[in-house]
């Protein structure tokens, strides 16, 4: 029953990786991604990572899945797709010509080496191991897998990890609110930027170069 | 004792020289001047401190040596921080800082107004302290040492007035030529040294005159002394300006008369006589470079005679005065009158460094103007400058009572006196007494007898002639009195004081230092520097009577027909000169240019070495240096970073894709571990 | 299943996903071939936290996780501040800082 499940579980897995990378509108793509990660959930569960799966599902499936839905939705971005670049395309919109295709070539090559070679390192190696089953399910309430267990060593035995972990994620916010906030381009004044109760007294445009020029009663 | 005194000599000047150096922008006034005087004049006292304590130890022990540290003693190589107290460096040490004194002294008036005033006086204390590390020096290294450093002066004071041209044109042919010499000098030590294998004076003396093992074999003239002697002269007469190396003297009037004076009258052209005295037991083994030095002397001493007569500019005559008067010298301690050599040496830095002195004085009163053809009837006008003239000239031209008849006459009878062909060379002396005589009053005459020039009217009148236009004296083109020139005013010996009183004192010397060795009578130079030259052949004098009565009537006979002749010429009648110019006009021709010896250096040495420099431009420096190494190098650099370059080609895949590939490099070796 | 065939799934994923960074163009594909390594990596920890039998994986896996929220956030800050440039989304122009 397990393999049975795994095999489904895993055909969803691969068919979202698949998906992810050859489908050319990046919607599609965030579907895609979106339903591997729930494959992976299954996964995880099979492995007997309730928790992990659990945290799958609703923080990345169900968080950062949907801000990239967001954006995806904002951006949008060109479609363009990965077999149409393979093949030698001269004057490609986009101006990076040979270099851009014998990258795109080379990276497929490139892909298929890391596979291969991981193939190799995983399977290939004869650790013993990796034909077991790992370990046995024993029910409980703070047997491996369970929150409780994933609890308890996150506040004992990696409570540094933890704590960084969600410096980083403070750091992660600031970071991304600063970096997308809107900023005053070229035609809109820096007035509102720092304000020194000095300016008040100042007139209007001081420091700016209609200032300087002389034009300096000028409709805001 | 005595060489703690020694070792004071050398430290004031030096001290004199850092304390103007450093101090320059906070020394107060002219104060700077009488730093630079009192550093010398202290040099001066220590000097007669370790006359007096010297003259206590017995004649035997009077050459002391004491090192301060030693700096190197690898591959056999002694080399010593020594200095060597004898009997001949105390000589020199109270002759050039008695005479420094005096020179620093009356350059605070000369100087007073030049803007390069504090470094003027640094570099004049650094000057003296050079030649008394000279004279001073125990060992070979430190002899050399202070040998370039004297150069390095030389040409720092020759081109003082750095925005003349003409000036450091000569500062540089000066120590072109002065850089032969020190290469000669290195090169004689090296030869000596091979032999004696040891750099230090005393002990390299002691194995060359070893009765058991000399260093240089038993007999005479080995050829590796012969090489290192004729070298060493190389060396002597580069510094001192004899034929062939003599060219830079004259252009080095260029620098300030007091530098004149001190550098190229009485102290730096000395050297080589100096060396040739203090080598003398090497020369004394190598009789051909002895030969040698006599016979350039005594061609300088004629050729720079005949020259004087033709030149105009009146320091460039005292110059080639000087020449002259040093080509005595050498002729003098290269044939074994080191005494005599030695007491000329003396004098001669009296008189001579009197006559630049005055020069100076007519200089200025002439606004600048240094040519003779301008000058005339200052007799009125400068009387103390012309009485400084006067005894000046006596000396120089040898008239008894004066200090340069004894320590001429010496030097020719004791030539006389080696006999065979040493007559030619006495003759030749005599000749050139006469040439001294002659050039020494046609300056004196043509500058203070006849009808006096606007400026020496202007003088009678009270009023010291300024230049609207300061000009170059030698080509006349214009400058301004801003650093690196002259300064606005000239000064006067009438006028200031400290240049009459250190005229006066070297009058008194130029007068009365003859009677310290009267032939016959008193041998106090020849008692006082015989412990130098104990192992000397032929020190003691033993002059025939007779040759002595002929020698000194004669010298007196020369000189004094001489100065009638000159009188004749240029006094009583006028036109003669010119007459005389137009008959033997070939013969000015050569005199006029100085013998043709700068174009021929130029020839000789000059445009062959021009040459070579260009085709090692051309083909090897070009070929080989800047395309092949230069080249190459930045090339390959060039090429390097281009390859390393492109690696950053901003592309994020392209980095994505790199990193890959490291990934994969990486799992796949250890894949090939396992 | 043996560990071996969950082991064998993320080698699979994580080569595509490093196959789809090196050759998307769209920087937000780009990223999301991203996450595909990460949850490759992330099944790999699982699996041989099973294999262990204790929990190290895990604890890592969510750490990787919560780096992975953290590194979309700022991707897609980024590529929001692109467009309001109005930029090229595409990596292939963006290649100001080369050398």
């Amino acid at each position: 029953m397990s393999s049975v499940l795994f095999f489904l579980a895993a055909i969803g897995v691969i068919s979202g990786a698949v998906g992810v990378v050859v489908l050319r509108n990046p919607f599609f793509s965030v579907l895609a991604l979106v339903a591997h990660l729930v494959s992976l959930a299954v996964l995880f569960l099979l492995l007997r990572a309730e928790f992990v799966a659990a945290v799958q599902v609703v923080v990345y499936a169900g968080a950062v899945m949907v801000l990239y839905v967001f954006v995806v939705a904002y951006v949008g971005g060109e479609s363009d797709s990965i077999g149409e670049r393979l093949r030698s395309y001269n004057g490609s919109a986009g101006g990076s010509g040979s270099v851009g295709s014998a990258l795109r070539l080379g990276g497929a090559i490139l892909g298929g080496a890391l596979l291969v070679e991981l193939l190799i390192a995983l399977l290939g190696t004869g650790l013993e191991a990796t034909s077991g089953y790992g370990a046995g399910y024993v029910p409980g309430p703070k047997t491996y897998g369970t929150p409780a267990y994933i609890g308890n060593l996150l506040l004992t035995r990696f409570l540094l990890v933890f704590e960084l972990a969600s410096f980083l994620l403070l750091i992660a916010a600031v970071g991304g609110v600063v970096l997308a906030r809107r900023r005053g381009g070229i035609g809109e004044a820096d007035e509102h930027e720092t304000f020194v109760p000095l300016d008040a007294l100042r007139p209007r445009g001081t420091g700016t170069t209609a200032e300087g020029v002389g034009a300096r009663r000028q409709p805001s | 004792m005595a060489t703690t005194y020694g070792w004071l000599v050398l430290a004031f000047p030096l001290l004199g020289t850092l304390v103007t150096a450093f101090g320059f922008r906070h020394l107060p006034g002219r104060s700077a001047g009488w730093i630079g005087t009192g550093a010398i004049f202290l040099a001066f006292l220590a000097a007669l401190g370790a006359l007096i304590s010297l003259q206590g130890h017995a004649p035997e022990h009077r050459q002391l040596v004491s090192s301060l540290w030693s700096y190197a003693s690898t591959a056999g190589i002694d080399a010593q921080m020594s200095i060597l107290v004898d009997p001949l460096s105390v000589f020199m040490i109270l002759v050039v800082s008695g005479v420094s004194t005096l020179i620093h002294l009356y350059s605070i008036s000369y100087m007073e107004k030049d803007r390069g005033f504090v470094r003027y006086f640094s570099y004049l204390n650094f000057f003296v302290f050079s030649m008394l590390l000279l004279v001073l020096a125990g060992n070979f290294l430190l002899l050399i040492v202070g040998w370039a450093f004297v150069g390095a002066a030389s040409y720092l004071l020759i081109s003082f007035w750095y925005r003349r041209t003409t000036a450091t044109k000569a500062g540089i042919k000066a120590f072109v030529i002065n850089v032969v010499g020190d290469a000669g000098l290195v090169l004689g030590t090296y030869f000596i040294f091979k032999h004696t294998g040891t750099l230090d004076l005393l002990k390299s003396f002691h194995a060359v005159e070893s009765p058991a093992h000399p260093a240089f074999g038993h007999g005479t003239n080995n050829g590796d002394l012969v090489a290192g002697c004729v070298l060493l002269l190389v060396g002597a007469f580069a510094k001192s300006a004899q034929i062939p190396l003599h060219t830079w003297l004259p252009d080095a009037m260029e620098g300030p008369t007091p530098v004149s004076s001190l550098i190229h009258a009485a102290t730096m052209v000395t050297a080589g006589v100096y060396l040739i005295a203090r080598m003398h037991p090497l020369f004394e083994r190598a009789p051909a470079a002895q030969d040698v030095g006599a016979v350039i002397g005594a061609a300088t001493l004629l050729i720079a005679g005949t020259i004087g007569l033709a030149q105009t500019d009146i320091k460039r005559v005292i110059a080639y005065s000087t020449m002259s008067q040093i080509g005595y010298m050498i002729m003098g301690v290269s044939v074994g009158a080191y005494a005599a050599g030695l007491f000329h040496l003396m004098t001669h830095a009296f008189f001579k460094a009197l006559l630049f002195m005055a020069a100076g004085s007519l200089i200025g009163a002439m606004g600048g103007e240094q040519s003779l053809e301008r000058m005339g009837g200052f007799r009125k006008a400068l009387p103390f400058t012309y009485v400084c003239f006067i005894i000046g000239g006596l000396a120089l031209s040898g008239i008894p009572p004066f200090s340069g008849f004894f320590s001429k006459d010496e030097i020719l009878l004791v030539t006389g006196e080696r006999g065979g062909w040493h007559w030619i060379l006495y003759v030749a002396g005599y000749v050139g007494a006469l040439l001294t005589a002659i050039y020494t009053f046609r300056m004196i005459f043509r500058a203070f007898h006849g009808e006096p020039v606007a400026e020496a009217r202007e003088l009678e009148g009270g009023h010291l002639h300024h230049a609207e236009v300061p000009r170059n004296p030698a080509t006349g083109e214009a400058e301004d009195t801003d650093v690196g020139f002259p300064g606005p005013v000239h000064a006067i010996a009438e006028r200031a004081l400290p240049m009459r009183i250190a005229m006066g004192l070297l009058a008194l010397g130029a007068v009365g230092a003859g009677l310290i060795q009267i032939p016959k009578v008193d041998f106090v130079i020849d008692d006082f520097l015989r412990p130098s030259f104990a192992t000397a052949s032929g020190y003691e004098p033993h002059t025939k009577t007779g040759l002595l009565v002929i020698g000194l009537t004669l010298g007196t006979l020369i000189g004094l027909a001489g100065i009638a002749l000159a009188y004749r010429i240029w006094v009583t009648r006028p036109g003669m000169s010119e007459a005389i110019r137009l008959r033997t006009r070939p013969l000015y021709e050569l005199f006029v240019n100085k013998w043709y010896f700068d174009e021929l250096t130029d020839l000789l040495v000059v445009r062959p070495a021009a040459a070579a420099g260009a085709f090692a431009r051309d083909t090897f420096e070009r070929v080989f240096v800047d395309d092949t190494l230069i080249g190459g190098t930045t090339g390959i650099v060039r090429a390097g970073s281009a390859a390393v370059r492109a690696a950053q080609s901003g592309f994020v895949r392209y980095y994505a894709a790199l990193l890959v590939l490291g990934v994969t490099g990486v799992g796949f070796y250890f894949l090939l571990q396992a | 299943m043996s560990i071996a065939w969950y082991l064998a799934v993320s080698a699979i994923v994580f080569s595509l996903g490093a196959l789809g960074v090196m050759t998307r163009r769209n920087p937000l594909v780009v990223l999301l071939c991203l996450e595909l390594m990460l949850n490759g990596g992330n099944l790999a920890l699982i699996a041989f936290s099973r294999m262990w039998g204790n929990g190290d994986g895990q604890i890592l896996a969510i750490v990787v996780m919560t780096v992975a929220a953290c590194e979309v956030c700022i991707g897609l800050g980024m590529i929001v501040a692109i467009y309001r440039r109005q930029l090229p989304i595409d990596v292939d122009e963006l290649r100001e800082l080369q050398g």
